[in-house]
C-alpha cells in the first residue's frame, strides 16, 4: 500500500493575496509618487489650509484626502512618504536578515566556539532596553535615513539570530547532514547547500516581519521627531502632527494611520502567508 | 454476548475512508490481535475505541458496543466516563507517553484519582501494589522517579502496570513493544500475558509483527486500508492463511531458521487484487 | 590472504555523560566502544547486531569517520584513516558509503531525488554524471522519472531506496547500512533485502549491516559480530552463530525473536 503522500492541494490562500496585493500597490503608488501626487508633497498653501476629504462639504478638487494646517496636500504626503517607509523596510529589513541569520546559521551549524562566542554575545546584546539603545544611537549618529536603519539592524539581529541558530541546529542533527559528510563535503559546503535551503522558508517569514517592524520603527521614531530631518514627509510626522489638530481637521491624523497600519499587517500577514505556502512541501 | 463488538464502523478524514464496515468481536477474557501494515488502520480502531480519534477524523456509520452499551448513543461525558472505567490503553512509545516533566507515580495514581475518583492514599497504595505485580523493584523509589531517569523496559512496565490500575476489562494494546530491544520484548510479552491471564482482561493488541502474534494472541484480525481481510483463530492462521494477502504477509516474515527461503516481498498481483476489493467495497456504498 | 578491506583494532570511543555535568569541570564520560578488534574481509557481508546501548552504531559512525575515537586504529585498504585530515580522506570517501536507517530524514527535502544522487558524484569530479544517476535508479528499481520528484512525494520504501542509489553511485568498495530496514513494512524490508542481496553480488561490494533484528542478518550476511555493552562477545560465520552459538549473549539474543510459527510454552 503506498505510503506515498497524496499531493496536497494547494490552498488558494486569501491571506498571501490580500497582504501581496497591498504591499505590491503600495509599492507601485511610492514608485510613481510623482505622477500619481496631485500635490506637491511640501508645498504650502495658506488659502488651501485644513480642507475636508472629497466626500464631505466644503472639500475642495486637487486635494482628494483633504488637507493639513499648512495646506499641504494629505494623499501627496502619504505617497511620498510611503517611498520612506518602504525603502526602510526593504534596506533595514534585508540587512537585519543578512546579518542576523548569517550569524546564526553559523553559530547552529559549526557549534563549537563560534556557537559560544555568537551566543554569548547575543545574550548580552539582548540585555540592553532596545528603545533607550536606539534614541542613544541616534543621539550619537545624528538624525537622518541611515541612522534608522543602522538602529534597527543593530538592535533586531538577535531576532534572527537566536531562531536561525536553533533552526540550523536542528537540521545539522539531521542524517541527510551526515550523509553529506560521509560523502566528502567540506563543513561550508554543507552548511550553504544542505542547510540554508531547509532554514530559508523561516528565513523569509522573519524577513517579511522584519520590514513590518521596520515600518513601525521608523513611524515611532518620526513621531518623536528623530528620524530624518528634512521636510520629507513621513507617516510618523503627519501623525505627530495630526494628532495636535485631531478635532479640526481628523484626516491628518487618521489616513496616515490607517496606511501605516495596512502596510504593517500586510508585512506580517505575507509572512504567515509564505509560511503555509511552504509547509506542505515541508512536512 | 461478546464484552467489545464493533459492527460495520466506518471512520473518515474529510471524505477520505480510513476504517471501511469494519467488523469485529472481542471476548471477555480474550486476547486478539489486530495486524496490518502502515497505514492499515489498526491504530485507528483502537482510537476509536477509546476515543481518542484526532478532531479531524470522526467515526461516520456503525456501531461500538462495549459491554453492552452503544458508545454512539452516548453522551460524550458519559461516553468518556464509561470507557475510563472499562477500558485502558497500553501506548507504543514510553518516552512521550509519559510526561517528562511530572514524577511518575504521580502520573498512574492521578488516572485514578481524577478520572475515577479514588482517595488519593489508596490510589498510591494501588499503585505500589502495581508495579510489585509489574515486577518493578523498590517500587517506592520507582514512584519519585522521572521518566528519563527509568530504563525503556521499566517505563513499559509502567504503562503496562496504569493500563491494568483500574481493573479495566478491556485493554488496547498499541504496538507496545515495537520500541523493545528484542529481549526486552519477550520479558514485557511475558509480563503481559500473565496480567491478563490474572485479571481475566480481555486484549486488543495492535501489531504488524505476525511472530509476537504467534505467541501471544488466540485470535487475530489481518487489515488492509482499512478494511478486514481475514478474521481467524491464531491456530487456523499459521496453519495456512485464508487470504492472499495475508499469505503473502507471512510469507516476507523472516525466518532464521529457514535461511534459504526466499524472502517474498507482497506481490503487484495480491497488492492490486486487494485495492480492487476495496475500490469494489467503496463502489457498492456510494 | 588478501589485505582485509577493513582492520579494526582496539576501538575506544566515549562521550561526555552531559546528565552527570557538575557545575564546574568536565562531564564524566560514558565508554561506548570498550577496545574493539576485528577485520573484514573483501566481498564480505558482515552483520553487526546488537540491542540499543550496544554501541554498534556509534561503531558504524567510528568506522566511516562521522565519530573521531578516542584510542585504537582503523586502516581501510591498508591505509590508516584514524585521523586522516579531511583533505586526505576525501579521496577514499567515494569508496566508503553509507545508507541511513530513517528514510524521512536521511533525504534533504529541499532537494529533488536526481540532486540527492548526484550529490556525491559531483563532490568527487565524476563525469557522465546525468548517466549515472539513471544508471542507479534502475539499478534500485525506480522508474527514470523520480529523478525530478522530492523525497515527501515518495513512500518509505522507495526513499530508502533512493538512499541505496545515492550510495551505490559512485561505484564504493564498501558500503555501511546502518538500521536500514528498521523501520519498514515487512514488505518492503524484504524488498529492500533483496535488493542489497543483488546489487552486493552484482557490484562486487563489501557490506556491513547493522541492526537490531537477527532474523534479518541470517538472511544477508555471511560473517555476524554481536556486540554487548560496547564489547564483542561473539564473531563468527553467520551460520555457525545461529547454529552453535557461543555467548550467553547470543543465546538470549536468538532465544528472545518470535518466529511466525505456533509454538506453545514460548513465553514460559
Amino acid at each position: 500500500m503506498a505510503e506515498g503522500r497524496m499531493a496536497v492541494k494547494r490552498r488558494i490562500n486569501p491571506r498571501l493575496w490580500l497582504s501581496a496585493g497591498w504591499l505590491f500597490i503600495l509599492v507601485v503608488a511610492a514608485l510613481a509618487a510623482p505622477l500619481l501626487a496631485p500635490q506637491d508633497p511640501l508645498a504650502q498653501d495658506l488659502f488651501a489650509s485644513r480642507l475636508p476629504p472629497l466626500w464631505q462639504m466644503g472639500a475642495e478638487p486637487g486635494y482628494p484626502l483633504g488637507s493639513d494646517s499648512l495646506g499641504r496636500d494629505v494623499l501627496s504626503r502619504i505617497l511620498y512618504g510611503a517611498r520612506i517607509a518602504l525603502l526602510v523596510a526593504l534596506i533595514a529589513g534585508t540587512c537585519t536578515c543578512i546579518l542576523g541569520a548569517g550569524l546564526g546559521l553559523i553559530a547552529g551549524y559549526y557549534r563549537g566556539w563560534p556557537d559560544m562566542v555568537i551566543s554569548r554575545f547575543i545574550d548580552i546584546w539582548m540585555a540592553f532596553p532596545p528603545v533607550l539603545f536606539a534614541i542613544l544611537l541616534i543621539a550619537v549618529m545624528g538624525t537622518g535615513l541611515t541612522s534608522i536603519i543602522v538602529a534597527i539592524v543593530v538592535i533586531d539581529w538577535t531576532r534572527f539570530a537566536r531562531v536561525i541558530r536553533a533552526e540550523a541546529m536542528s537540521q545539522g542533527a539531521m542524517d541527510y547532514v551526515a550523509s553529506a559528510k560521509v560523502a566528502g563535503r567540506a563543513r561550508f559546503g554543507i552548511m550553504l547547500r544542505e542547510i540554508l535551503p531547509n532554514v530559508l522558508p523561516t528565513i523569509i517569514v522573519l524577513l517579511t516581519l522584519e520590514m513590518g517592524i521596520a515600518v513601525i520603527v521608523e513611524a515611532i521614531l518620526s513621531f518623536v521627531n528623530l528620524s530624518i530631518s528634512t521636510d520629507d514627509p513621513t507617516w510618523g510626522s503627519m501623525i505627530a502632527e495630526g494628532r495636535a489638530t485631531i478635532h479640526q481637521s481628523w484626516w491628518v491624523l487618521v489616513f496616515p494611520l490607517i496606511t501605516l497600519f495596512l502596510t504593517v499587517l500586510s508585512f506580517s500577514q505575507l509572512g504567515e502567508g509564505l509560511k503555509d505556502h511552504f509547509d506542505p512541501v515541508l512536512r | 454476548m461478546s464484552f467489545l463488538k464493533l459492527e460495520g464502523l466506518n471512520v473518515r478524514v474529510g471524505s477520505l475512508p480510513i476504517l471501511r464496515d469494519v467488523s469485529l468481536q472481542v471476548e471477555s477474557g480474550e486476547v486478539r490481535a489486530l495486524v496490518g501494515e502502515s497505514g492499515a488502520g489498526k491504530s485507528m480502531i483502537g482510537k476509536a475505541i477509546l476515543g481518542t480519534l484526532p478532531d479531524a477524523i470522526a467515526v461516520t456509520g456503525g456501531r461500538i458496543y462495549l459491554d453492552g452499551d452503544d458508545l454512539m448513543t452516548l453522551a460524550a461525558k458519559d461516553r468518556r466516563r464509561l470507557i475510563g472505567s472499562k477500558a485502558a490503553l497500553i501506548p507504543q512509545d514510553p518516552l512521550t507517553a509519559l510526561n517528562p516533566a511530572r514524577r511518575v507515580g504521580p502520573q498512574i495514581s492521578n488516572r485514578l484519582v481524577d478520572i475515577l475518583g479514588w482517595r488519593r492514599q489508596d490510589a498510591e497504595k494501588r499503585v505500589i501494589e502495581l508495579l510489585h505485580e509489574v515486577h518493578i523493584p523498590a517500587p517506592e523509589r520507582v514512584m519519585r522517579a522521572y521518566p528519563h531517569e527509568l530504563s525503556g523496559g521499566m517505563r513499559q512496565r509502567i504503562l503496562i502496570a496504569s493500563a491494568f490500575a483500574a481493573e479495566p476489562r478491556l485493554i488496547v494494546a498499541d504496538e507496545p513493544t515495537t520500541a523493545l530491544d528484542v529481549t526486552v520484548q519477550k520479558q514485557i510479552l511475558r509480563l503481559i500475558r500473565d496480567m491478563q491471564r490474572r485479571h481475566g482482561t480481555a486484549l486488543l493488541f495492535v501489531t504488524h509483527d505476525l511472530g509476537v502474534v504467534s505467541k501471544l494472541c488466540q485470535s487475530m484480525t489481518v487489515l488492509y486500508g482499512g478494511k478486514v481481510l481475514e478474521d481467524t483463530t491464531v491456530d487456523q492462521f499459521f496453519r495456512g492463511p485464508a487470504h492472499a494477502y495475508s499469505a503473502a504477509l507471512l510469507a516476507a516474515t523472516p525466518k532464521y531458521t529457514d535461511p534459504d527461503s526466499s524472502l517474498m516481498p507482497v506481490p503487484e498481483a495480491v497488492i492490486r487484487a486487494v485495492e480492487a476489493e476495496i475500490a469494489d467495497h467503496d463502489q457498492r456504498r456510494l | 590472504m588478501a589485505v582485509p578491506l577493513f582492520e579494526i583494532r582496539d576501538l575506544r570511543l566515549s562521550f561526555p555523560d552531559l546528565a552527570h555535568k557538575p557545575l564546574f569541570g568536565a562531564a564524566p564520560r560514558v565508554e561506548v566502544l570498550k577496545g574493539l578488534s576485528f577485520d573484514i574481509q573483501r566481498g564480505d557481508v558482515i552483520g553487526i547486531v546488537g540491542g540499543s546501548g550496544s554501541g554498534k552504531s556509534t561503531l558504524g559512525r567510528a568506522m566511516v569517520r562521522l565519530l573521531d575515537v578516542d584510542a585504537g586504529q582503523i586502516r581501510f585498504d591498508g591505509t590508516d584513516i584514524t585521523h586522516l585530515e579531511e583533505d586526505s580522506l576525501r579521496p577514499l570517501r567515494k569508496r566508503i558509503q553509507m545508507i541511513f536507517q530513517d528514510p524521512m530524514s536521511s533525504l534533504n527535502p529541499r532537494h529533488r531525488v536526481g540532486t540527492i544522487i548526484a550529490g556525491p558524484l559531483q563532490l568527487h569530479g565524476f563525469d557522465q554524471i546525468r548517466e549515472r544517476v539513471d544508471f542507479a535508479l534502475s539499478q534500485v528499481g525506480l522508474p527514470l522519472a523520480f529523478r525530478s520528484r522530492y523525497p515527501h512525494e515518495l513512500s518509505g520504501g522507495q526513499r530508502q531506496r533512493v538512499g541505496i542509489a545515492r550510495a551505490i553511485a559512485t561505484e564504493p568498495d564498501f558500503i555501511l547500512a546502518d538500521e536500514v530496514v528498521s523501520g519498514l513494512d515487512v514488505s518492503s524490508q524484504a524488498q529492500v533485502l533483496n535488493l542489497l542481496e543483488r546489487l552486493v553480488s552484482d557490484m562486487g561490494l563489501t557490506l556491513a549491516f547493522i541492526s537490531h533484528d537477527l532474523s534479518v542478518i541470517r538472511r544477508l550476511c555471511q560473517t555476524t559480530l554481536v556486540l554487548h555493552h560496547g564489547e564483542i562477545v561473539e564473531h563468527s560465520a553467520t551460520d555457525q552463530l545461529f547454529g552453535n552459538p557461543q555467548a550467553q549473549y547470543t543465546r538470549e539474543l536468538l532465544d528472545a525473536i518470535p518466529l511466525p510459527e505456533l509454538s506453545p510454552g514460548w513465553l514460559d
